[in-house]
């Protein structure tokens, strides 16, 4: 068991000057105008700042898409792996590295196609890292494939006619698999409710995913005008243990339901509204087992113990 | 060296004493019979008093074959001699056979020869009397020394359920007729009986003696095969035991896995000791996940494991594309089984060299090291280990399910600290010095370490510059390739050419690799004593291929491969001299030489043994 929190670990600050938002800049990101996922780099850089995260002591770890170009934008350390496996890289980074901020950035093809085995996993390993699904509904990076999340109807290059099958709902998948702890949704549109969602996500112990629900302009033009400009459009579930708004950015729903977060079946009901988009904490448990505890019992021993050690093993096969 | 001898009688010491210099032992059943077991604990005894030893187990095809089914023959081989013994030998010499069937198993795959011995439980005289009849006949037809032997009604003196024990009442026979020592194989019981209940191991340990007592009282057969008068101070394990305690000894603290035989069994061992020794095996969804997370783990910290066969090996590659791209430190131990697809996953086979070289997308150089004996296998983990992190490179260590399941003692190492990984480094990193700081020369460059202030950068599997950043200039692309491979020349320069066995001139040279070392030297030192001018040479490192090889070949008239894999032969339908697929490592040796290499292979997933290769030298040099 680890004895000091997960920010005393990762956040001995080496008796610096205090980091600005700045510090977590690197280089222009080269999304498209109007990309969603510029809204969300925003926020992440807030939260380090908010939080002061010590950036070598932080790691991006994504997969392969638009969405996962995400790490060459931190000035933190990054791991810019292969399509659909950045959960089992972070996992090997946590499980080695308790004292690291672990982030993962992934994209819908990403997380809940090529890489469905490992999220899935990832859930249950509940291992204690930030997780951002960008969910454009489409590929992005490889121009305009359909995407599990692709609602049905949508005209791709692969599907020219329209996508034949009804979409995977990625709130529902997390909240079904066991051990799932952090389950939350926001919109690239709503910065405030973002960076409240990202901070909650950063906050819970264990392993925290949050799917954002982005626009990808290039491709799927103007998808979410309607739900932009209508109000009553999303759904916002607030409670007191949940994701808090300021007064002044709750006002701007019209629909506001009290849900409380440690409820999961009431949870898994809201993620299937059908008629508008609920965003907010569907589900968290503090106390679900994580599987990156377990990893630290046992590493890190001093050699000479594990000489010792080694040593009374080669006793039993002594001749 | 032992060399190749039929049922090699010497001399009478006693009564019924012969004393003799090496023996292959069997042990055949049908599975789930303990034989394996029994096997290992005799051939442990046997270590424990000194001797040279080396088992082969006999797995069926099936996990669950049908009783005394010719093709489920399942059990163990147990060469046993009086110096050091490298190979699982010829023909057996004495053989104990639960039932007459599984022998024809046996017999189809030349195990046995005039003269061998066979211990038969007779109880099958009764309930299969036809078979049992016609078996006899054809096995003393075949000139085998059939002995019938009332085996379970023996057992039943002692327990009331005789399948659970007759292994150790057989146990007790081998150790009489070979003059065991007692005291060790009851030491041997508690090992083996150490989770059980006393009376499990007293009721083991009665039917011990009672096969003892039972040679000495009914069998005319006695053999001593002394052991060295010093053989210093040896352990004795199975190749993936040895490779699990390199591990633990190279400092390795991270082995992320998904099962697959025969690779499996270094996992266990490692989630056994590492709860003590410090460490932890991360058992993955998959193979890719299994990789990905060792990859994680080197990245943020030290060089991490990762262990798999064939299937798995293939869903790896696009990781090791990646861990040689991105430059990430990694081991990768392939006990590599028949192939291809899930081919043979109990065999033997040696066929995973050119996928572990050339595997992957693009060109993807990578170190490749075989150890060629149980011993190597412990030692060649420090050395991967090491490899890996100096030249900032994946390493892979292509074992075999021979050594993986042989069991042999060897000198016992000294565990210290410089085999050891130092500790992670979280001094500030230089600002001036890049992430990919390629030296001109070598390729070598210094990786940062998370942790590590101003080190930041984003490891990324795109074409990328010094500093990491992605980059589609051709120039760089051709730069950072260059820089990769030159490791690999870097590597070589550390090396020397190999020692040829044997003369360094002459009539034939075998080149092997792996695990064919002892069979191959065995059949090449019995051809010597003959006059015949053959020698071999052994491979341990792959990638890069030792040096000298050309300057040695051609003090050779003949150069061949012996190895366990694929490859056409010469006069089948439609195979010629120029439509021949060579074995694996022939093909690199006639790229990398330029001189005509020919090779011996199969893939009959059955370990070589010396007289084989015997045959074929006096074949080609006829
Ligand atoms: C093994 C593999 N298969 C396919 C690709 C090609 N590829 C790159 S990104 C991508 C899909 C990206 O979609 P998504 O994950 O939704 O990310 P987005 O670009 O939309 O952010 C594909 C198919 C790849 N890089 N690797
Ligand atoms: S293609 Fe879509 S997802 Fe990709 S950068 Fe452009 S807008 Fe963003
Ligand atoms: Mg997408």
């Amino acid at each position: 068991m680890l004895e000091l929190t997960h920010d005393d670990l990762c956040n001995m600050s080496h008796g610096e000057t205090a980091f600005s938002i700045d510090d977590y800049k690197k280089g222009v990101p080269r999304w498209c105008p109007g990309c969603g996922d510029n809204s969300v780099l925003n926020s992440v850089q807030k939260l380090c700042k908010d939080k002061q995260l010590v950036p070598e002591k932080t790691v991006f770890v994504s997969g392969i898409g638009c969405s996962s170009r995400f790490p060459h934008y931190m000035n933190t350390y990054g791991f810019h792996g292969l399509h659909g496996r950045a959960f089992p890289v972070a996992e090997g980074v946590k499980f080695r590295r308790p004292d690291l901020n672990v982030f993962v950035i992934t994209g819908d093809g990403d997380c809940c196609s090529i890489g469905t085995a490992h999220w899935i996993h990832a859930i249950r390993y509940n291992m204690n890292m930030t997780v951002l699904l960008l969910d454009n509904s489409i590929y992005g990076l490889t121009k305009k494939q359909t995407s599990p999340t692709s609602a049905t109807g949508t005209k791709s290059n692969t599907h020219p006619k329209g996508s034949v099958l009804p979409p995977i709902n990625p709130i529902q998948t997390t909240l079904s698999v066991s051990n799932a702890s952090f389950v939350a949704q926001t919109v690239d549109w709503k910065p405030a409710h973002v960076f409240e969602t990202i901070k909650a996500a950063y906050e819970h112990p264990g392993f925290s995913f949050v799917r954002v629900i982005q626009r990808c302009p290039k491709f799927m033009g103007d998808l979410y005008e309607t739900t932009i400009a209508d109000q009553s459009a999303l759904t916002l579930l607030t409670h007191e243990n949940g994701i808090k708004l300021d007064e002044k950015a709750e006002k701007s729903f019209k629909n506001i339901i009290q849900h409380n977060p440690s409820d999961i079946n009431k949870g898994r009901e809201y993620a299937e509204m059908k008629d508008s988009i609920p965003i907010g904490l569907f589900y968290q448990n503090k106390n679900a087992p994580r599987y990156d505890e377990y990893g630290a019992h046992n590493i890190g021993m001093p050699v000479t113990e594990r000489i010792t050690a080694i040593n009374k093993e080669l006793d039993k096969y002594a001749v | 060296m032992i060399t190749t001898q039929s049922f090699p009688i010497e001399k009478e010491i006693k009564n019924r004493s012969i004393t003799v210099s090496q023996h292959v032992v069997e042990i055949v059943s049908d599975s789930g019979e303990g034989a394996q077991k029994a096997g290992q604990s005799f051939g442990s005894i046997s270590a424990k008093m000194g001797n040279g030893v080396w088992t082969v187990e006999i797995i069926p095809a099936e996990i669950q074959p049908p009783a005394r089914s010719r093709a489920g023959a399942s059990g163990i081989r147990i060469r046993i001699g009086s110096e050091k013994v490298t190979n699982m030998g010829d023909h057996a010499n004495l053989v104990v056979a639960l039932n007459e069937q599984v022998l024809y198993g046996r017999i189809a795959q030349d195990a046995y020869t005039k003269d061998t011995v066979i211990l038969l439980e007779n109880k099958w005289a009764l309930k299969n009397k036809e078979e049992y009849t016609t078996a006899l006949a054809d096995f003393n037809a075949k000139g085998f020394k059939v002995i019938e032997i009332p085996m379970e009604a023996e057992c039943m003196k002692y327990v009331s359920d005789a399948k659970k024990g007759k292994n150790m009442w057989v146990l007790g026979m081998l150790c009489e007729i070979y003059n065991r020592d007692i005291t060790k194989a009851e030491d041997q019981i508690r090992e083996v009986f150490k989770k059980k209940s006393e009376k499990v191991f007293e009721d083991n340990v009665n039917l011990l003696h009672g096969g003892y007592n039972w040679a000495k009282e009914n069998l005319d057969l006695n053999f001593e095969i002394p052991p060295p008068e010093n053989a210093g101070d040896q352990i004795v394990m199975n190749g993936n035991e040895a490779m699990a305690m390199g591990v633990m000894a190279a400092g390795i603290e991270v082995c992320a896995m998904y099962p697959i035989t025969p690779a499996t069994s270094i996992s266990h061992k490692l989630a056994e000791c590492f709860e003590n020794a410090g460490g932890i095996v991360h058992q993955a969804e998959d193979e890719i996940a299994a990789i990905g997370f060792a990859i994680g783990s080197s990245y943020a910290g030290k060089t991490a494991l990762t262990v798999t066969s064939g299937p798995g090996l293939a869903l790896k590659t696009e990781f090791i594309g990646l861990a040689v791209m991105a430059e990430v430190p990694l081991v990768i131990i392939d006990v590599q089984r028949g192939g291809p697809s899930t081919g043979l996953p109990t065999k033997v086979e040696q066929g995973d060299l050119l996928a572990a070289l050339y595997g992957e997308a693009g060109d993807a150089p990578k170190i490749i090291i075989a150890p060629s004996t149980i011993e190597e296998c412990f030692h060649f983990v420090i050395k991967a280990r090491k490899l890996a992190e100096q030249f900032r490179s994946p390493v892979f260590i292509l074992s075999d399910t021979n050594l993986a399941t042989g069991v042999s003692p060897f000198p016992r190492p000294k565990i210290n600290v410089e085999s050891f990984a130092s500790p992670i480094d979280q001094s500030t990193w230089d600002k001036n010095v890049s992430p990919f700081d390629w030296d001109p020369k070598t390729g070598i460059s210094k990786r940062p370490i998370p942790g590590q202030k101003d080190g930041m950068y984003t490891l990324t599997g795109l074409a990328h510059d010094e500093d990491s950043k992605v980059a589609y200039e051709p120039e760089i692309n051709q730069k950072s390739s260059e820089a990769r491979s030159r490791k690999i020349a870097a590597v070589l320069q550390t090396l020397k050419p190999p020692v040829v066995n044997g003369d360094e001139s002459g009539d034939l040279l075998l080149v092997g690799w792996g695990s064919t070392k002892g069979a191959i030297e065995e059949a090449v030192a019995t051809a010597r004593k003959s006059g015949v001018k053959v020698s071999s040479l052994h491979l341990h490192f792959l990638s890069p291929m030792e040096p000298g090889l050309e300057d040695i070949f051609k003090k050779f008239k003949k150069v061949k491969t012996v190895e366990l894999n694929y490859s056409d032969t010469i006069g089948d339908p439609l195979i010629t001299k120029k439509s021949r697929r060579y074995a694996q490592l022939a093909w690199l040796l006639r790229a990398h030489t330029l001189v005509d290499v020919d090779c011996y292979s199969n893939v009959f997933g059955q370990p070589i043994n010396p007289s084989k290769v015997l045959d074929m030298i006096k074949e080609k040099l006829k």
